[in-house]
């Protein structure tokens, strides 16, 4: 039998491994407040190799201050919960390392600005989840095949997987100066919704035309291509050159093309 | 403090919105039904997203020797026959139909050279099996159900967390819950109400999971009456990651070994080639050549011995790091750089396939994967046991209350083949979904205790009355993990499970004590907090059924009892909530297997 408080060889050398890592004392600001009101604090911790801005976040949260507000879930890049602004930056807090950051000075840390403050690092994001049901949905062609399937080339998923690898992080919306200074919420989508749209417009199968909706509901025309959204996707969606402009060239072909529309009066409408 | 409450009235309420929960509600809503969805994260957050490999189904698209029989037999050869058998059939039969719905609803599988699903190899499966895209097939899988799903008339109520299953008699009645953003409560009234919040890895300080994975549905269920069935069963991944220390625990896809991974200890060994277990000699490579050649696709190669199910594999790079020969930072090396040498083009097809690998490595470990071997150990990953459930309809012991997904027992036994989880999703979600609005329709109203609620409230609020002296809820939570990470992990023994269980004794009385300041507006200390008593249940009910089971199969490794004991082989171990309060244990035989089935699993035995 093993002896008493053994653990097994495994966990023991992953403990052993806390002992061995390079530490050190580091500070931190972070907004704290509640609906719009707050202030930065300072905060220091022990910090060690390879740590993340939201395990610090963390660690101050279970060690000083308990009711630190932070959303977060995965902690591995994937969920897109964490987003904040870091160093002024739209960042997720889980992928952004702390020796990545400049050591003689405190990380600061703040909620995203283009949304309802919430409480400390948290906002509102809920205004994302409303716009999403109004763009049309996927509409499938009839299936390739007897038994109801598709056939459809790799190179045609290829060219929409680029979109349909978005994690929803919303840090897009939160750097489009339409919806960050201008708050134009009730009249363009934003990035994320740009690059849904175009995701729907190329998926091979879809038969849906959304080109009147960008123009005339989305608010399409507002993006002036400052791709500020394409610099701050954790995830490299090249938002504005592959998913917008795209999107922009079919509304133009749709809307602006006397050739076009001559067509489309004598054919009747037809996705593009 | 208020204990008011708003009032809000469903036919079916579905806790959780994983790829499980949004396949029950979509399903529900089908049928006419009003469903509501509580989750206790944002819409396309839960867990599923983490997902990387594939989801498993018999379409054989790439190999037509591929059937429902062989997936069957292969799930129940991987659960050591400890599965519900009608699970495992029902699942393996409509898992394909699950898969190509999925499709028609907008995802995007990568593809066959002539325009199908394409299929990968994975740990257990004879064929390949796992239709995905990348390695980031969970993503595709919960934003394909969340952007169907809100079309559909579905309710969502996110950012919300049940504190509690509410019943009327015998059945079940609705749900007491919080919204985590202003802290205000919400009474769920519904005839029938679907548990799908997943797994328990919040248990464990090594883990795959996210925050969210406290066990809160196996807590409810249990805590309503409902039995737990096979809780012993924790599934260790064999390859999370270990350095540096922050990222301890983060998934490296099963995909990277079956795309031609190996695994090697700090000698350069292929270790993975000692010790293959008897039942799998015959099906697996006995050469490097044979296995690489099997991942390439060959037909009449064998699979290479990486692929061994989970179990196997996590409990050899144990051996590994225990006998000296493990990687610097106390696990072994996960190499798929050496592909280069087979390869043209190597580092550009290991980035395609495995892209968000390529990403994790690089930004967080600093190892570009194309070029260097990845350290990786074992990590807690999944949790076969839970709620027990009927086959056929997913309904619990408690009327009406129905479960579907990882909180859910029965399909996967003593431990789960990769794939065999975003399948288990589809096919339970949606046979959930249909007999719970069936419940539903069937049914007269409900009505529910007032003081039922009000305890509920006040107990919730508890935590803010407690003043000095008391301890923080992180130090409570990270104790526990330490407790059941050491004592009740991937190698087990009595004293040490005996000695949990009295540390989770006194952990429960700090977690009584636990206070929290602040307000109830979005306070993370005060859900820690909350969660603190749902952690404590199943790793109860863990270590219970744990020391138990005194023989070693699947996922539970006894070092006092290395050997598989045929007694143990035709039991379930059964928990739920005694009388007095206290935890009650017992042995439920597994109805034998019907003639046909038993016949399958003996044609595939050859």
């Amino acid at each position: 039998m093993t002896a008493p408080g053994a653990v097994d060889a495994y966990t023991a050398a992953q403990t052993a491994q806390d002992a061995t890592v390079g530490h050190g004392a580091r500070s931190f600001r972070l907004w704290r407040g509640a609906d719009g009101t707050g202030a930065f604090q300072d905060y220091t911790t022990e910090v060690n190799e390879g740590m993340v801005v939201l395990d610090a976040v963390q660690q101050i949260q279970a060690e000083q201050v308990n009711d630190l507000a932070v959303r977060w879930n995965c902690k591995a890049g994937k969920c897109g919960s964490c987003s904040a602004e870091i160093n002024g930056k739209p960042k997720l807090m889980c992928m952004t390392r702390l020796d990545d950051l400049p050591a003689d000075e405190p990380v600061t840390v703040e909620p995203m600005r283009a949304f309802p403050h919430v409480r400390d690092l948290v906002t509102d994001v809920s205004w994302n989840f409303r716009v999403k049901p109004r763009i049309q949905p996927f509409t499938p062609r009839a299936p390739d095949a007897p038994d109801g399937t598709w056939r459809i080339d790799q190179q045609d998923v290829e060219r929409v997987q680029e979109f349909r690898k978005c994690i929803e992080c919303f840090l897009c919306q939160d750097v489009c100066h339409v919806l960050r200074d201008h708050h134009l919420h009730d009249e363009f989508v934003g990035p994320r919704f740009l690059v849904y749209a175009a995701a729907l417009e190329m998926h091979p199968l879809d038969t849906a035309d959304r080109t009147t909706e960008l123009k005339e509901q989305f608010g399409i025309g507002y993006c002036n291509i400052t791709k500020c959204c394409t610099k701050v996707c954790p995830e490299h969606i090249t938002i504005t050159d592959n998913a917008i402009i795209p999107l922009k060239e079919r509304v133009v072909d749709r809307h602006y093309d006397p050739l076009s529309a001559l067509v489309r009066l004598v054919r009747g409408p037809k996705k593009s | 403090m208020t204990t008011e409450f708003q009032t809000v009235d469903h036919d079916v309420l579905v806790i959780g919105a994983g790829g499980a929960g949004l396949r029950a509600a979509i399903e529900a809503a089908a049928s006419g039904v009003s469903v509501g969805v509580v989750c206790k994260s944002l819409l396309g957050k839960a867990h599923t997203v983490m997902a990387e490999g594939g989801v498993a189904a018999a379409l054989a698209n790439v190999d037509d020797r591929d059937s429902w029989r062989v997936h069957f037999a292969d799930t129940m050869r991987g659960g050591q026959y400890l599965n519900n058998w009608r699970m495992a059939e029902l699942h393996a039969r409509e898992a394909p139909a699950r898969v190509n719905e999925l499709e028609a609803w907008g995802a995007l599988f990568d593809r066959t050279p002539d325009g199908r699903i394409l299929q990968r190899n994975f740990g257990g499966h004879r064929y390949p099996r796992l239709a995905h895209v990348g390695d980031r097939t969970g993503l595709e899988m919960i934003r394909t159900l969340q952007d169907h799903g809100i079309h559909k008339g579905i309710d969502v109520h996110m950012e919300c967390t049940v504190l509690t299953l509410l019943r009327d008699g015998d059945r079940i009645a609705g749900a007491f819950a919080y919204d985590r953003e202003r802290g205000r409560f919400r009474l769920f009234r519904a005839r029938s109400v679907i548990v799908a919040t997943g797994g328990i890895g919040r248990a464990y300080s090594i883990t795959s999971n996210s925050w969210e994975y406290t066990g809160d549905g196996h807590a409810l269920a249990y805590l309503a009456g409902a039995a737990l069935q096979d809780m012993e069963f924790v599934q260790f991944h064999p390859t999370g990651m270990i350095w540096p220390p922050s990222v301890r625990g983060i998934l490296v896809t099963e995909g990277v070994r079956g795309e031609g991974g190996v695994l090697r200890n700090r000698d350069g060994k292929r270790f993975m080639f000692e010790n293959i277990p008897d039942n799998y000699k015959a099906s697996t490579a006995d050469n490097e050549e044979e296995g690489w050649r099997y991942t390439q696709g060959d037909k009449e190669a064998r699979r290479p011995p990486e692929l061994l199910t989970r179990d196997h594999v996590a409990r050899m790079i144990v051996r590994e790091v225990k006998e000296g020969r493990g990687s610097p930072h106390g696990g072994v090396y996960l190499d798929i750089s050496w592909i280069k040498e087979r390869l043209p083009n190597a580092a550009e097809h290991i980035r395609r396939k495995l892209p968000s690998m390529y990403h994790q490595f690089m930004q967080l470990a600093g190892i570009d994967i194309t070029k260097e071997a990845m350290e990786i150990g074992p990590t807690t990953h999944y949790i076969m046991g839970g709620i027990r459930v009927d086959g056929d309809s997913q309904m619990s012991t408690v009327p009406g209350l129905f479960a579907c997904g990882e909180c859910a027992a029965g399909l996967h036994g003593a431990n789960r083949l990769g794939g065999n989880s975003l399948s288990d999703l589809l096919v339970f979600g949606q046979r959930a979904g249909e007999y719970a609005a069936r419940f539903a329709k069937d049914r007269p109203p409900v009505s529910v205790d007032q003081g039922e609620v009000q305890a509920a409230a006040d107990r919730a609020l508890a935590p803010f009355a407690r003043h000095g002296g008391t301890e923080g809820p992180y130090q409570v939570q990270e104790a526990l993990q330490t407790t059941m990470q050491n004592y009740v992990g991937i190698v087990r023994t009595e004293h040490e499970m005996e000695r949990a269980l009295a540390e989770l004794d006194s952990l429960k009385q700090r977690a009584d004590r636990v206070a929290v300041p602040g307000n109830r507006e979005f306070n993370p200390g005060w859900h820690t907090a909350l969660d603190l008593r749902h952690l404590m249940i199943v790793s109860e009910a863990i270590t219970r059924s744990a020391l138990a089971r005194k023989e070693s199969r699947g996922g539970h490794f006894r070092d006092d009892y290395p050997d598989k004991d045929p007694a143990f082989g035709t039991i379930n171990h059964v928990t739920r909530l005694g009388p007095d309060g206290a935890m009650q244990l017992e042995r439920q035989p597994i109805p034998p297997l019907p003639s046909e089935l038993a016949a399958i699993i003996k044609e595939m035995q050859s």
